[in-house]
């Protein structure tokens, strides 16, 4: 059985930049994929990255199927208003399209939230048509904007409401607003490392998604989770180890310096309750209800596909337990 | 693409030798690579030792970074560094650090009131709700407004050296190009299609089947917003255009260098990549690169490497050696052993960035390598030993 996260229909996924964003979200599409959804991963932010988690090359508007039950897309706001006039305006795409596309920069440059809605409205729309039988996602799973943008993002349809009071747009905001408050259907997931600021910008955002947005938040995946070396008594041993006359000896019998790899240690144990304690203060900020999932460290040569199996494979394990 | 070098006796061979050359820093890099951190490391460094007014001006600092400044707070307005916060870390600075904070909104209105023709016109602008959005939450005017700030901050003469911190992009270049745009965007004759039709309320043939499809989809009441907005904006129009040319002029000015900011993990690492080949296209001058966090060297000394093999392999008879040693013999073993492991573990993170570094430091003319610090930034104090750690000569 899958786990209650992949049984919504959409799952949004944020963090801040550099803490392994596109890692999880890739990892959550080969999981669902693994137990069987048939998985729709889309990457808003066009940059390919994504395609490099699944080892499949760039990806485009049109999804592609990268492993078995997962596609892979990338969003491009430009293809999705011609597949919205095409679909919605009954308009022949290009031909009469080419002005509008200039236009279309232009007021999506001075309108925030034209952009935005087509982007989200666009992963909407999948979810409903899946919703009603007309398309067959089981699971979207959105790398979407940064934490930075996020509630931008999630807060448009609502933003173009208050701007845009007639017209065909604001008759469709209203069901893109739908999916998205829809507690069953749609959840944001945030990533972070437990690193300061990281900690810092979820822990803001886990409010602001609250206060601003009508999605709601089911998790939280702390992302690099140094291993705990020592237990308590070995920590004493191993300082008694860092003394001069055991760092002598273990010179003796191993031929070369152990300073070196004794500091090694030392580093990874202060890195790790540093790290500790920025998890506690993540755990004491936000609702006790919202779960933290805990991805370990990969010490790993690799980032591609295999990185990704490996935290397909922890997050699994978080999951069992949620 | 080969990036042009200087040669070899001209090349600024410090972090401190660049700034100390420099009006403006620009420090860039993808999110969460410490670029705000080592702009006011950088800013803390050059008023302690070059002197002058140095302004830090960051874009969304952490309250722990305010108060390792020694401020509450800051905002849009420069606020100097009290001497105390240098005091306390033990140093006497030669010349006084002020930070500031840039309010996007607070800027925007600021510029609006400069450029208007008149009150009125000004107030318009201000309650257009186009405007409020487009000031407010639109991304891009950030990285505009920043340049803008940086502008009109240097032209004041106020300071020796101005250090940037830029905004969190989506694309690390977008701030580059921002005043490019905002010139293309105001001068651009769609604007004024645009705006014809409400002007002179006959229909221009070119627009109709935009404004038809427009309406039917957006609503009459929204197309009158925006039209009512660019009518307004068009009245400053010239004063918008002149300014963002000598924005994106001063960009390219010789006293102006960019600093590249990332880490050595695969993602930021290849933004960098990515950034510097931008920069050089755009005949940006690329001062230094400072990677951050990153492992210290003995991860990749062989003999350390040797030791921790040992480790791992016979750590009941290591164990043997230091048992007299300690308090409790029967936990050496595994204590020896995890420490192997975590070495070796540790290691192959290392070798990776050591490749991923040789790769990107081809091109800058100063690289700068900031050890991982097991612990966080407080206080001066740790903000100039992080300052040391970039400043040095780096050969």
């Amino acid at each position: 059985m899958a786990p209650p996260l992949l049984d919504r229909k959409l799952v949004f996924v944020t963090g801040k930049g550099g803490v392994g964003k596109s890692t999880i979200a890739a990892a959550l599409s080969v999981l669902a994929a693994q137990h069987g959804k048939r998985t729709l991963a889309c990457e808003i932010d066009a940059k390919g990255n994504l395609a490099d988690f699944f080892e499949a090359g760039p990806t485009d508007y049109t999804p592609r199927e990268v492993q078995p039950n997962l596609f892979a897309m990338s969003m491009d706001t430009e293809a999705s208003l011609q597949e919205y006039l095409r679909l919605q305006m009954r308009l022949p795409a290009i031909a009469r399209i080419g002005p509008l596309a200039r236009a279309f920069e232009f007021v999506a440059t001075a309108a925030p939230g034209v952009r935005e809605i087509l982007t989200v409205g666009k992963i909407c729309w999948e979810v409903r048509e899946s919703l009603e039988g007309r398309a067959a996602w089981d699971l979207v799973v959105v790398d979407a904007a940064a934490t930075g943008h996020i509630v931008g993002q999630l807060a448009a349809p609502q933003a173009i409401n208050e701007l845009v009071h007639v017209g065909l747009i604001r008759q469709q905001t209203g069901w893109v607003i739908d999916v998205l408050s829809n507690k069953e259907t749609t959840g944001l997931v945030v990533v972070t490392t437990p690193e300061e600021m990281p900690v810092n910008e979820t822990i803001e955002l886990s409010q602001r998604v609250e206060d601003e947005t009508d999605v709601v938040l089911s998790a939280i995946v702390v992302n690099r989770v140094l291993p705990e070396l020592f237990g308590r008594q070995e920590e004493e041993v191993f300082e008694e180890l860092r003394q001069p006359a055991a760092v002598g000896a273990l010179r003796e019998a191993v031929g070369n310096p152990a300073e070196p790899v004794l500091e090694a240690a030392r580093l990874a144990v202060t890195m790790r309750r540093t790290r500790a304690g920025h998890i506690e203060r993540l755990r004491s900020s936000i609702d006790p209800s919202i779960p933290l999932l805990y991805v370990p460290y990969v010490f790993m040569r690799a980032h591609g596909f295999r990185t990704t199996r490996q935290v397909a494979e922890a997050l699994s394990a978080e999951l069992s337990y949620e | 693409m080969t990036p042009k070098r200087r040669k070899d006796d001209e090349r600024a061979t410090s972090l401190e030798h660049l700034l100390a050359a420099k009006e403006i820093a620009i420090v860039c890099g993808s999110g969460g690579v410490g670029k705000t951190t080592t702009a006011a490391a950088a800013g803390a460094m050059a008023a302690a030792s070059l002197g002058g007014k140095v302004l830090v001006v960051t874009v969304d600092p952490a309250r722990r970074l305010a108060n390792a400044l020694g401020l509450e707070g800051f905002g849009n307005k420069e606020k100097p560094v009290p001497p105390d916060a240098f005091k306390q870390a033990g140093v006497e600075p030669r010349g006084e650090l002020w930070a500031a904070m840039l309010d996007t909104k607070e800027s925007w209105d600021a510029l609006i009131h400069l450029h208007a023709p008149d009150a009125a016109t000004a107030q318009r602008i201000l309650e257009n709700p186009l405007y409020q959005n487009v000031s407010g939450r639109f991304v891009q005017s950030h990285d505009y407004i920043a340049m803008e700030r940086l502008y009109e901050i240097h032209t004041g003469g106020e300071y020796d050296l101005i250090i940037v911190d830029t905004p969190p992009t989506r694309n690390a270049i977008d701030f580059l190009e921002a005043p490019e745009r905002m010139a293309d965007f105001f001068s651009s004759r769609f604007l004024r299609w645009l705006t014809a039709p409400a002007r002179s309320r006959v229909i221009n043939f070119a627009s109709r089947p935009f404004y038809q499809i427009a309406d039917r989809i957006l609503g009459t009441q929204f197309l009158q917003d925006i039209s009512e907005f660019f009518m307004n904006f068009q009245t400053m129009y010239d004063g918008f255009v002149e300014r963002a040319r000598a924005v994106d002029r001063l960009l390219h000015d010789r006293r102006t260098t960019f600093i590249v900011v990332s880490t050595l993990e695969h993602v930021p690492a290849r933004e960098a990549e990515f950034f510097i080949d931008a920069l050089d296209e755009r005949h940006f001058p690329l001062g230094a690169l400072v990677l951050n966090k990153v492992l210290p060297e003995y991860f990749l000394d062989d003999d350390a490497t040797l030791v921790a093999q040992r480790l791992c392999a016979d750590a009941p008879e290591v164990a043997h050696a230091v048992e007299s040693l300690v308090s409790n013999p029967q936990m050496v073993p595994p204590v020896l052993r995890e420490v192997g492991e975590s070495y070796l573990n540790f290691q192959v993170v290392a070798k990776r960035e050591q490749e991923q570094r040789s790769e990107l430091a081809k091109v800058p003319e100063v690289v700068a390598t900031v050890p991982y610090f097991d612990t966080d930034i407080y206080d001066m104090g740790g903000l100039l030993d992080l300052g040391f750690q970039i400043w040095g000569r780096h050969d």
